[in-house]
């Protein structure tokens, strides 16, 4: 028998379906598994020429202006610059370099990320070639239009080896449609009229048969256009959380200029007190104005926000806004689907339990032979059951067996060899059927019964003519790993609830296995619906995934509504993400990239205020020394000179934004502990390592500068 | 009583205060008691005011710069017209313009900065109707607006934030006036002065000179001085005169009223958000920072004086004491002094100008942190509560989360009014030093050369823009740069924090609760007083190091390292 093959989470390809003959598309064929995320080294060679040129392009003064952080730089870099027009010397010109070169970079860091999203966009764009439809008359005949002529509602047919011009939804027919153009997986999917698999997404091929299409979308809002609008990031809007930084950065920008211009009059009454002749110069008082704004978490604040949804798609996951994204991070309350999420789909054999002095090799012999011929999921798992547990193997049943296949009538099936006849099936029809044969339910057989139904399995009553033999207990198996995933969660303070049709007695049954919070039992939409309120109203916020129709209000609802691409268009239009993969799991990836989002952020925002400790150390004393010689003692670094130690800070400051882009692009590391380890974590790493490192790091480049003898 | 005694029975007596003076002054602002509701309605009945019906922040905001811009009005009138007003022996003329509003302002904005000396300016009747009447009234506002941004964290999608009449009225009636009353008869039963008959003369006849002995209405308004953290003394000498401060247990009396109310409303806070968790970590980091300010001043001021030093004429056991109060000894007046700067009070028990340039510096920055620690009487809380959601907004981006803080999310809006309210001061003190510093009428202030000089110009803004009211001394404050320059200061530091507070409150007191869980950012550990604390000092760090490097570091380096 063959092993039972890996279930697609869409329904598998149809008998007769041309499954060899898959044509690769365009992008299925270069890169593996995955579809708009194709894996690129965070440096790939192509995209770093392309910001390469972006970073210069960037220059432009309305680009600039919606950073106010960098803009002051590049204020501050033409003011040096017309200084050292004015009065060349080596220093301004490099202070007015490196000024220049921070700008640049920080340029640079927003093209990486923009890069990125930019070349997946470009192969998006070839796979939406100008395609030909062919449209349905009113009386029934075909006419050949271009795909952009196609209006909403309007009703188009493709046949094998068409490309399905527009999202729309199947009215009439079957077909199995490769998707790979979207999702990346190369396993055609079964598209259907009617139902929940109804949806067919513009782009992709039809493979086999013939189906008829109601257009959906209205011309340039179709799932492929949006798809290329968002991973090209082309109307980014910043997320409420980007704003509120945002604001604080301004704000401290705002407030170190007056600090650094008052620096002008009281070193000026400092002179006038001591009757010396300071070293206040312009040039220096803008350097160290860049010094002290939160210039690298300026400069790279835009791209962690593009990376971050970059992340996401690597992971196949669409964001319709970075608002939702961060509330990813923000979620309390997970809602999951037990099928296909925290329980492997089917109900397995796990278990035989003889009853009425029959041995279990007996049972387990006779359940196998009446499995021989169920081709379902539960069949077969008895079979492997039987062959792991005694060594029984499949044999050969010689004089015809008759396989009685089961039906909802009888409740039962089984095999007819020679003079046996055995059944399995539920426990009330195998016990009528054995009566009728002659036999009797034994004794203990009812508590064996109902104690697998409290434990949440279904029990399958085995009878050999009127012998009952025993039970087999059908299990619904909790994936592996998923007990560990949840008690994560728990420690990071994200509650999860499993959402199942069973009865509440199974469900209690597999919550338990699977370690979730809460369930919920016998889910309806409207139950869905008001669990989710009910959270809400206790101030969580709440994250979903669905597919169905069903689904939309709920999913248009939660705070964070994952839609399956294998969904319905309602589906996917009320969730604020789609699941390329349709991987119910996807949702705890989801929270993990919003979190480490906001991480990266704040991580970069205290590294960068703690930097300024350093570059006072290093500016102060030289701005001050010629009047106070005394404060020469807050050199603690002992840089080389005034200007050396000057220049060093600013070089220092240049510098970093570009050793940070890999981290800005990549996130930081997220581990689910609680918030209290994290946070002593990046406290440590970022405040007190971003009061260290550039003590270190402004002390070499001052060493370099002095080597090189010009300082 | 010994220095090591005197703290720890201050901190007895504030562990006392924070308990129960909180709690009572909770009930007070819920409006649970009502002993005095026979005084209260009549004043309501006056002003117009149905205490029930409470207002939105926009309204509560008003009704206080309304209240504010009358007292005013009402101070500066009295000073004008003192020479027709009655109580006044020494027939003293009207308080010169610049003079009366620089007074006026500090004495509505609770600072007590005072270019003026009291028993040569003030008629009693100025010192009563106007100068302590504020004194009562100005800590009620003050002690108003932390409850009402108190209210916005512990409301749930309430569009008001309370009454601001009510609640300065209950403040007054239960809260101030018992205590000042109470502490009062201490204060004159030890020895200071209260009586309405003017300055004796006192003839003596064995050295046949004639002097002048200043008396009026000290010891009750001593008591609210302390107790309001307002800082405004009756005489010049402030609490270095025996009339005012006349024993150790008046001087004791004096730490624990200064401490106690700005202590007892962390009680407050964390009772109003039912969680007094919250209340301890606001009132560690306080803690944390003030002792660390009384042990480094306490230290730089019991070295030797290096000018009495190079003398040879005394040894210093005790330390530096050149300008302290010589009753109490170096140590407690660094106490009084440090306990002064940092809670806005602004009372002086000793010279501030003849501290070691580092002893100096330690009263300076104190207030530079923006006088949260304890600060003053609701400046305090309110003020922290700035620093804190500051706190919250980079640690909660650190653990991933949305920001939030008692349930509260903090997004842009309550980050621009944070920010904008913790970045008020210094902006106020630095602008304002480097106008006087660039002018004639500035240069001319100090009375001392060297970075000395620039401290005295920066202590004065500094103050002023914290409303604390301590003057650093050496700096000739009564002219009309000063004056007008001065008001500027103190209103900017009162008002322009006072509204984003309350608008903070509202803001806050309409938005939901988010529910707590293991991935909330805990606001009542350890952690949090840590990174509280260090937001405190790197904002006032980043934003006052070059500025004191050139006042008190300068002058301190240039005698080598203490």
């Amino acid at each position: 028998m063959p092993e039972t093959p890996p279930r697609p989470l869409a329904s598998p390809v149809a008998p007769g379906a041309p499954a060899g003959t898959v044509p690769a598309s365009p992008l299925a064929g270069h890169h593996g598994p995955r579809g708009v995320a194709q894996a690129r080294s965070l440096f790939d060679p192509e995209i770093l020429r392309t910001a390469l040129w972006g970073s210069v392009k960037k220059l432009a003064p309305q680009v600039q202006v919606k950073n106010p952080v960098m803009f002051v730089v590049l204020v501050g870099s033409v003011v040096t610059f017309l200084e050292a027009v004015a009065h060349p010397s080596l220093f301004s010109w490099s202070i007015t370099a490196w000024l220049f070169l921070t700008v640049l970079f920080a340029n640079f860091a927003e093209a990486m990320a923009e890069g990125r999203g930019k070349a997946q966009a470009d192969t998006l764009r070839r796979t939406r070639a100008e395609t030909e439809a062919r449209r349905l008359r009113g009386d029934g005949s075909e006419e050949r239009v271009p795909a952009s002529a196609l209006a909403k509602g309007e009703l188009v047919v493709c046949e094998a080896g068409d490309i399905i011009p527009s999202d729309g939804e199947i009215t009439e027919g079957i077909a199995s449609v490769d998707e790979s153009a979207i999702t990346g997986e190369s396993a055609p999917v079964i598209r259907e009229s009617g139902g929940d698999r109804s949806a067919v997404t513009g782009g992709t091929k039809v493979l086999s048969d013939r189906i008829v299409v109601r257009i959906m979308a209205e011309k340039g809002q179709t799932f492929l256009d949006r798809m290329i609008g968002l991973v090209e990031g082309a109307n980014r809007q910043k997320t409420p959380n980007e704003i509120a930084l945002t604001i604080l950065l301004a704000t401290l920008t705002i407030v170190f200029l007056p600090v650094v211009v008052v620096l002008e009059p009281f070193g000026h009454y400092a002179d006038l007190l001591t009757h010396t002749h300071g070293q206040i110069s312009i040039v220096v008082l803008v350097a160290l104005l860049v010094c002290l704004i939160p210039t690298t978490i300026g400069a790279l604040l835009s791209a962690i926000g593009i990376a971050g949804m970059d992340r996401l798609v690597q992971k196949n996951v669409l964001a319709m806004s970075g608002r939702a994204v961060e509330a990813a991070g923000d979620v309390q309350t997970l809602l999951l689907d037990k099928t296909g999420t925290i329980t492997l789909g089917n109900r397995m054999a796990t278990q035989f339990l003889a009853v009425g002095g029959a041995s279990e090799q007996e049972l387990a012999e006779a359940a196998q032979l009446a499995s021989l011929a169920d081709e379902t999921p539960e069949g077969r798992s008895i079979v492997v059951l039987a062959k792991e547990r005694f060594g029984i193997r499949e044999r050969d049943l010689g004089e015809g067996p008759v396989f009685v296949p089961f039906s909802a009538l009888s409740r039962m099936s089984g095999v007819d060899i020679g003079p046996r006849s055995i059944r399995k099936g539920a426990a009330e029809a195998v016990r009528k059927w054995a009566t009728s044969q002659g036999g009797s339910a034994p004794s203990d057989l009812d508590e064996a019964v109902e104690r697998m139904a409290r434990a949440g399995s279904t029990p399958l009553v085995v009878s050999d003519g009127g012998r009952i033999l025993g039970v087999i207990e059908l299990k619904d198996v909790v994936k592996e790993g998923i007990k560990e995933r949840f008690d994560h969660l728990r420690a990071v303070g994200i509650r999860t609830v499993m959402i199942t049709g069973d009865n509440p007695l199974t469900a209690a049954a597999i919550a338990q296995e699977a370690g979730v919070d809460d369930f919920l039992a016998e889910a309806t939409p409207e139950r869905k619906m008001e669990l989710i309120k009910a959270e809400q109203a206790g101030g969580k916020l709440v994250a979903m995934m669905g597919d169905g129709t069903n689904d939309a209000p709920a999913l248009a609802q939660a705070d964070v509504g994952v839609a399956m691409n294998t969904g319905t268009t309602a589906a996917k239009e009320a969730g604020n993400m789609v699941d390329l993969d349709s991987n119910p799991t996807k949702l705890i990836d989801v929270v993990e990239v919003g979190k480490q989002l906001l991480i990266t952020r704040g991580a970069l925002t205290t590294f960068s205020i703690a930097n300024d400790v350093a570059k006072y150390f290093a500016i102060i004393p030289a701005l001050f020394t010629a009047t106070y010689p005394q404060l020469h003692r807050l050199n603690i670094m002992g840089l080389h000179s005034p200007q050396s130690a000057v220049l060093s800070a600013v070089i220092f400051n240049a510098l970093v934004i570009i050793a940070l882009i890999p981290l800005a692009l990549r996130g930081v590391k997220w581990r689910p502990t609680s918030a209290s380890s994290i946070l002593r974590r990046n406290v440590l790493i970022y405040g007190v390592g971003g009061v260290i490192v550039p003590f270190i790091f402004i002390k070499l480049i001052d060493l370099v500068l002095t080597a090189t003898g010009w300082y | 009583m010994s220095y090591f005694w005197v703290i720890v029975a201050l901190v007895l007596v504030l562990g006392i205060a924070w308990r129960f003076l909180g709690s009572y002054m909770e009930a007070v602002f819920a409006g649970r008691v009502r002993y005095l509701a026979w005084a209260e309605r009549p004043v309501y009945r006056l002003i117009g005011v149905d205490p029930d019906v409470e207002q939105p922040w926009q309204r509560y905001a008003g009704a206080l710069i309304v209240f504010s811009g009358m007292a005013l009005l009402f101070t500066y009138a009295i000073q004008r017209l003192q020479g027709s007003l009655p109580l006044n022996p020494q027939h003293l003329g009207a308080v010169p313009p610049a003079l009366a509003w620089n007074t006026a302002v500090s004495f509505t904005t609770n600072t007590n900065w005072q270019n003026y000396a009291g028993e040569t300016t003030m008629s009693y009747f100025s010192q009563m109707a106007a100068l302590t009447v504020q004194q009562f009234v100005s800590a009620a506002v003050g002690i108003a607006v932390a409850i009402a941004l108190v209210r916005g964290f512990a409301r749930r999608n309430s569009p008001t934030i309370g009454n601001f009449w009510v609640d300065i009225v209950r403040c007054t009636l239960y809260v101030l006036l018992p205590i000042a009353f109470a502490a009062g008869f201490v204060f004159v039963g030890e020895g200071a002065v209260q009586t309405l008959a003017g300055p004796v003369t006192v003839h003596d006849f064995l050295n046949s000179t004639t002097q002048v002995i200043a008396r009026g209405p000290v010891g009750f308004m001593e008591s609210i001085k302390q107790l309001g953290t307002n800082g405004g003394g009756f005489f010049n000498a402030n609490g270095s005169d025996p009339f005012e401060d006349p024993s150790a247990l008046t001087n004791f009396l004096s730490f624990a009223l200064i401490l106690s109310i700005p202590v007892a409303l962390t009680y407050t806070f964390g009772k109003m958000v039912g969680n007094r968790r919250q209340g301890v970590a606001l009132l560690a980091a306080m803690a944390i920072l003030f002792g660390a300010w009384v042990g480094f001043s306490s230290y730089a001021e019991h070295q030797p004086n290096p000018a009495v030093a190079a003398a040879h004429v005394v040894s210093q056991p005790q330390g530096n004491m050149v300008g302290k109060e010589v009753r109490f000894g170096p140590m407690q007046t660094t106490l009084y002094d440090i306990a002064s700067t940092q809670t806005s009070t602004g009372s002086v028990s000793g010279a501030n100008d003849s501290f070691t340039p580092i002893g100096g510096f330690g009263l300076l920055t104190g207030m530079m942190l923006g006088e949260v620690t304890p600060g003053g009487v609701g400046s305090g809380l309110y003020t922290i509560l700035l620093f804190a959601i500051v706190a919250v907004f980079i640690g909660g981006l650190m653990i991933g989360r949305t920001p939030e803080y008692l349930g509260k999310k903090i997004q842009a809006k309550e980050v621009k009014l944070a920010s904008f309210g913790v970045l008020v001061m210094p902006l106020t003190v630095l602008i304002l030093t480097g106008i006087a510093v660039s002018v004639h009428a500035g240069r001319a202030g100090p009375s001392n050369a060297g970075p000395h000089a620039f401290t005295e110009i920066l202590y004065a803004f500094t103050s002023q823009a914290n409303n604390n009211g301590s003057a650093f001394a050496g700096l000739s404050g009564d002219t009309p740069f000063y004056n007008i320059l001065g008001g500027v200061a103190m209103l900017l530091g009162r008002f322009a924090i006072i509204v984003p507070c309350l608008a903070l409150g509202g803001t806050l007191a309409a938005k939901g609760a988010v529910a707590e869980n293991l991935g909330t950012f805990r606001t009542d550990t350890p952690l949090f007083v840590g990174l509280l604390i260090g937001v405190i000092l790197i904002v006032g760090g980043l934003t006052f190091f070059p500025a004191v490097s050139l006042g008190p570091i300068a002058e301190q380096l240039s005698k080598g390292l203490f």
